[in-house]
């Protein structure tokens, strides 16, 4: 009896396409989605990150630090903007041109080695050497600045052998002066002025270099990174919603209803473009109700951006609706369609950075991302919110989004056809 | 507009092997009722959904008030009542009625007074408010009939609009079918029972296998297969092998307990009673029945109706 039971449930699973897909697909391609992202498969590994050097002292020694950071497999460093091909090295990055980049979200960090640096490369104390290395960093990636300082500490240690041991040797010279009674309380008495870890952290010194760190994106927002997750979760929900009215086509194809339609004055395109803007308004209304709820109980700061917003909800709406169509227009029944759907959203989402920062995957990971709806939604909002850029600047990320709205809503209208006649 | 309500001229359509609809022609003038009475699977709704414009037929011409079907003149004079509930399950009546109105075209006073016509004449006025997943069985059939016909078209055409119902709800569709008919609609109405087709329809066309096998009013058909010829089957107190011995004698069948014999002409009933009196046969029952559409089906393509 169990048998036939377990049978026939294998049976009925074997003929459900959407079931199968939704068994076995999805889970593998969201454990090598992840698998890539965290486990460094396909030669991922750990993401390297970008941090801009900026040498204003120009000595051997600030060369020698620039060179190491440059060797270190961690870092992706770089003196100057990206060779573009055809045309000459661009100028090295000075501390300004360093922080607009930083700003603009070019790279999450930049390093300004300051005049002086080689005279004093190390310090055993705050009131030593010369002015401090300077990181700016955008703090919507958290670990871009953690890693940066953590592996200049690092650098600096296996890197400066020289300048550890002069400065070691003058430590030496003007404390000790020999291993009298004396001396050892003088060495004593210089160890009991160095500081502890906890004052170091709090001074933002690193113990024997002195590091000057400055959020240079999110020092004036208040909780704008908000805006980060209301739009990497909102359009993942925009999907499904989208998904969701598009599927009417279907019930109504499934119902009849769409002959019925179709016989009245009523055209494909018509009927598609009015489904179209059913599923944007829908999607708009719902990014604007997360929004505002990011607003009132995040502290979001929607009012002074609201153009941004406006675009940007815009814009993602309209790709969202064209996708649900094609979605809708490409299944033969609903049930396929929910099947096929919640595999692509998913997969978008995860690729994307709705579920994970796209900042923290591996390189190749990001460009992948590029594919999808919801990496160029999220960067937009984030210009929007974050970095605070003008409308004029979401151009790349709305020309996208609605361009690859309207090459959907084609192609939805091309595999629409079956439905005209039969 | 010119021209006929409906005119077919040799149309085709064939999904691969299968041809569905097999050179039909037709000619339906106003205020004509036609019936297109066959089996499941004789063609019939392809023939309807080609006149909707919604199949394109591979040859032959389907005018309608002289305008190719699926044109827009065309569509605005038609009203569709498709076979399957095509309606918004979530959507109150009205709301469906307003949807299918607004497709049509309406708008304003023109698409209200359509609403109110076609909710009266459903008989749907007191559940206007009402979702259609609240509705009856026969309510949804009635509504799925108004939304055809919201726009108050001169040509209806209905795909089989009593599938699934009860007979009280039959009857109640039957009778908007009549007053449509009586307000001047030219009605196309698909059907596979024959008591329909004789009830609503003045012509009848015998579709099968994607053939008009004949056409005609009722009587028509009748006197075509079987001139004036009746059938007379009389039932006897004891059914036993002499009667139907007797029966056979008399050129008649044995058909359920019950002897069958085809007559002329009625008067020839009483000759008949006299010899099965005379040959000492007790007769509890006689009935002169004339040929139905059933009868001619069964005589045109030697199957019932319903197989």
């Amino acid at each position: 009896m169990i048998a036939a039971i377990i049978l026939n449930g294998f049976r009925a699973l074997r003929r459900d396409r959407g079931a199968l897909i939704l068994s076995f697909i999805l889970p593998i391609a969201f454990f090598s989605i992840f698998g890539v992202i965290f486990g460094g498969a396909a030669g991922g590994g750990t993401p390297r990150v970008t941090v801009l050097l900026v040498d204003e002292d120009r000595s051997a020694g600030s060369q020698q630090l620039v060179r190491a950071l440059m060797r270190e497999p961690s870092l992706k460093a770089s003196t100057h903007a990206e060779v573009k091909k055809g045309e000459a090295t661009p100028a090295d990055y000075t501390a300004a041109s360093a922080e607009a980049a930083v700003r603009e979200g070019d790279a999450p960090a930049a390093l300004i080695i300051p005049k002086g640096f080689g005279e004093h490369p190390v310090s055993f104390g705050p009131s030593s050497g010369g002015a401090p290395i300077r990181l700016l960093h955008d703090s919507s990636d958290p670990v871009a600045a953690q890693m940066a300082a953590g592996i200049l500490q690092k650098v600096m240690m296996t890197s400066m052998p020289d300048a550890m041991e002069k400065l070691g040797m003058q430590y030496f010279e003007k404390y000790s002066g020999g291993l009298s009674p004396q001396q050892r309380e003088n060495i004593q008495t210089a160890i009991a002025r160095t500081p502890s870890g906890d004052q170091a952290a709090a001074r933002n010194d690193s113990g024997f270099m002195r590091l000057d760190v400055r959020d240079v994106v999110g020092e004036k927002n208040k909780n704008s990174m908000i805006a980060f997750y209301a739009a990497g979760i909102g359009v993942m929900f925009l999907l499904f919603t989208a998904s969701a009215a598009g599927g009417t086509l279907l019930d109504e194809a499934e119902s009849g209803a769409l002959d019925r339609i179709l016989s009245a004055r009523v055209s494909m395109t018509t009927l598609l473009a009015g489904k179209m803007a059913y599923s944007a308004l829908l999607a708009s209304a719902q990014l604007t109700l997360m929004f505002l709820w990011g607003a009132a109980v995040f502290h979001l700061d929607l009012f002074h951006h609201l153009p941004g917003f406006f675009v940007m909800t815009a814009a993602t709406s309209i790709a969202v609706a064209s996708f649900g169509m094609l979605l809708a227009s490409v299944s033969h029944t609903r049930a396929q369609q929910g099947a096929i759907s919640t595999l692509i959203i998913l997969t978008m989402s995860a690729i994307g950075g709705s579920m994970f920062p796209r900042f923290l995957m591996p390189e190749a990971m990001q460009k992948v991302g590029l594919l999808t709806f919801n990496a160029w939604a999220i960067d937009g909002y984030t210009k929007v919110f974050w970095r605070n850029e003008p409308v004029s600047h979401l151009a790349p990320q709305v020309a996208v989004l609605i361009g690859a709205g309207m090459g959907l809503f084609l192609l939805a209208r091309r595999f629409a056809r079956r439905w005209e006649y039969s | 507009m010119l021209g006929l309500p409906l005119e077919i001229d040799n149309a085709v359509k064939r999904y691969g092997e299968l041809i569905a609809v097999n050179g039909i022609s037709l000619a339906v003038r106003e205020r004509a009722c036609l019936g297109l009475l066959g089996p499941n699977g004789a063609g019939k709704s392809t023939l309807i959904r080609s006149i909707a414009g919604r199949i394109l037929p591979d040859s032959g011409r389907i005018r309608v008030f002289g305008e190719l079907a699926g044109s827009a003149s065309a569509r605005a004079e038609l009203g569709w009542v498709p076979q399957e509930l095509a309606l918004y399950p979530l959507l109150t009546c009205r709301e469906n009625l307003e949807a299918f109105g607004r497709y049509q075209g309406l708008r304003g006073k023109a698409l209200h007074e359509g609403i109110d016509w076609s909710l009266q004449w459903a008989a749907l006025a007191d559940r206007a408010g009402d979702t259609v997943k609240t509705l009856s069985g026969g309510m949804r059939r009635r509504l799925n009939m108004a939304a055809g016909l919201v726009h108050r078209p001169r040509i209806v055409l209905m795909d089989e609009p009593t599938v699934g119902v009860d007979p009280q709800s039959r009857n109640r569709i039957f009778e908007m079918v009549e007053e449509l008919r009586d307000h001047g609609s030219t009605v196309i109405y698909t059907t596979h029972y024959m008591e329909e087709a004789e009830r609503l329809c003045d012509t009848i066309a015998i579709i099968d296998h994607g053939q008009v096998i004949a056409e005609g009013s009722k009587e028509e058909l009748v006197a075509q297969a079987f001139g004036s010829r009746s059938d007379v089957l009389m039932r006897f107190a004891a059914t036993s092998e002499n009667t139907a011995a007797w029966a056979v004698a008399h050129g008649g069948t044995i058909e359920g307990g019950a002897a069958h014999f085809a007559i002329d002409k009625p008067a020839d009933i009483g000759p008949l009673l006299d010899t099965a009196v005379r040959d000492g046969l007790e007769v509890v029952d006689v009935v002169l029945r004339r040929p139905n559409l059933e009868s001619v089906f069964l005589q045109l393509t030697g199957r019932d109706l319903r197989q």
